[in-house]
């Protein structure tokens, strides 16, 4: 252990920070004193570690450490506020004994429903859940949503205001309104996957690090909420769209369609992941959203070649997709693969009554659709449109291509 | 116990045609409210245009007729809930805003209570 790189701490330190803040808030009822409780131990750790090796119990030594500094800091400030005193009361009382798992697991899922709390503007959720979950820091995640760090740090001070002042509370959710809070959870979370699959804005098509935070976010859940069904369907949706990430882009950044794509560079092992979460799934027989975009991933994920794509299935399966979310970016999707059913004037047929006009996407797929009508014109104007609206580079690219290319033809 | 404003959010203008059952309703989450020992305060307001805004600011005038915000919606009543977080205030706003099928701003006051 002499040699004890900074990486390994820092990343002892990303991995536990959310679990001992979670612990911390509920000891001392405080998400600000828990957060400076916990980045002392970080700060000892970073002195102590380098000298006497990494503890046998990171998560344990994080915790008590940091319930000690929080109980020197009370002590200095017991008598200046109530709030304090009350903490240490707390704090005296809680002793490291209760600290086993399933207390540890309560925890987290109190600090993950408070940071999803759905009071507090989607942005601000996305932003707590990345600091006190997750554990990345302020600068990470600013840098991620491309955004000044004051701006997040902004952010985050706003959000963690209106929990305290608003009083939003550390706890897991009743009965009656778990299920659409566990809903509220599973947005935050696939928001940050797509956040990283698809930057919506900026030169780079992905940004891998938000996409594994998610994937680890999702694996969190799992460990936690173990029998929702659609809490595995999310994180089976998201191993499966990551599979494939690295074979959505050229080495020079260029977008690769699907049915281009080489298949046999998928991520085999996150394919196969998400693969047997939705088999497991299947036999439970309680679809919900998240597991059928999962299973029509995972219905690409099967074919060998794009030929060999059972659309038919996808036809299906975005039947059943539309009884949970009737929205027309889904009638959208079907559309598409519709097209490959029926042949394009069907898909367009369907797709031309939806007025996703601010869509770019809408557009992208008319495009493609009047393309192989021979539209050559109209698929031309639909391409323009498309690249107006995509604030993506990759995809403007891609799309300036197809245009080219029509011309060319 | 913490202690929440909760605001009526009132198109202007006269009151719509079922404003009686409106009202039933409304009285019968009053009491509930006061059934549950919850009820601080509650009260209805008159129309925004009978308002009057006073300042004291040298140049500017000391009153002004009319509302601070000018708009189609004003605050139409207030109801103060004593709640033990957010959850159990943002149950009462929902009672209130199914009842009268308007927005309801939660807000919370300082202290602890």
């Amino acid at each position: 252990m002499d040699d004890l790189p900074a990486s390994a701490i820092a990343h002892a330190f990303r991995k536990e920070y959310g679990r001992a803040v979670a612990v911390l808030t509920r000891v001392l009822g405080d998400i600000d004193l828990a957060e400076d409780a916990v980045q002392d131990a970080f700060a000892i750790a970073t002195v102590r570690w380098p000298v006497s090796g990494v503890p046998p119990s990171v998560a344990g030594w994080i915790i008590n450490t940091a319930k000690n500094k929080a109980i020197d800091h009370l002590r200095r400030e017991a008598s200046r506020a109530d709030k304090h005193a009350e903490a240490m009361a707390r704090l005296s009382d809680d002793t490291p004994e209760t600290e086993d798992e399933g207390i540890v697991h309560d925890d987290q899922l109190r600090m993950i429903f408070t940071c999803c709390h759905p009071s507090m503007a989607m942005s601000a959720q996305v932003a707590l859940t990345l600091r006190l979950v997750a554990g990345l820091t302020t600068e990470e995640i600013a840098r991620a949503f491309f955004v000044p760090e004051a701006t997040m740090a902004q952010r985050l001070l706003r959000a963690k205001g209106k929990i305290r002042d608003a009083k939003i509370p550390y706890r897991v959710p009743s009965e009656a309104d778990l299920a659409s809070r566990v809903q509220a959870v599973l947005s935050v979370v696939y928001l940050i996957f797509n956040e990283g699959h698809t930057a919506s804005s900026g030169d780079r098509l992905s940004r891998e690090d938000l996409g594994s935070e998610a994937i680890r976010l999702g694996r969190l859940l799992v460990e936690l909420l173990p029998n929702d069904p659609e809490v595995r369907g999310l994180l089976a949706l998201m191993l499966l769209v990551e599979s494939r990430r690295l074979s959505r882009t050229t080495s020079s950044g260029d977008l690769v369609l699907l049915k281009d794509q080489d298949r046999a560079s998928w991520q085999r092992d996150l394919l196969d992941e998400g693969q047997a979460i939705i088999r497991a799934l299947l036999t439970r027989n309680e679809p919900g959203p998240y597991q059928i975009q999962a299973a029509i991933n995972a219905v690409h994920s099967d074919a060998k070649t794009a030929e060999a794509t059972d659309w038919p299935q996808i036809v299906a399966l975005y039947d059943q997709l539309t009884h949970f979310t009737p929205t027309p970016i889904v009638a959208l999707h079907r559309a598409v693969a519709v097209a490959e059913v029926k042949g394009p004037q069907a898909g367009l047929e369907l797709v031309d009554v939806l007025g996703l006009t601010d869509y770019y996407l809408f557009h992208a797929v008319r495009a493609d659709l009047l393309r192989r009508l021979d539209r050559k014109h109209e698929a031309a104007l639909a391409y323009a449109a498309a690249i107006e609206r995509s604030e993506n580079v990759a995809e403007r690219a891609f799309l300036q291509r197809r245009l080219d290319a029509l011309a060319d033809a | 116990m913490k202690e929440y404003l909760l605001s009526i959010m009132q198109p202007d203008g006269p009151a719509p045609a079922d404003i009686g059952e409106i009202m039933q309703k409304v009285h019968a989450v009053n009491a509930e409210l006061r059934a549950a020992g919850a009820w601080v305060f509650n009260q209805a307001l008159t129309p925004a245009s009978s308002a009057t805004v006073v300042r004291s600011r040298a140049g500017d005038p000391p009153m002004t007729d009319g509302p601070y915000v000018e708009g189609k919606e004003h605050i139409g009543g207030i109801i103060v809930v004593a709640a033990t977080d957010l959850d159990a205030a943002l149950e009462w706003a929902r009672k209130y805003s199914e009842a009268t099928s308007l927005p309801i701003e939660v807000r919370p006051f300082v202290g602890h209570g």
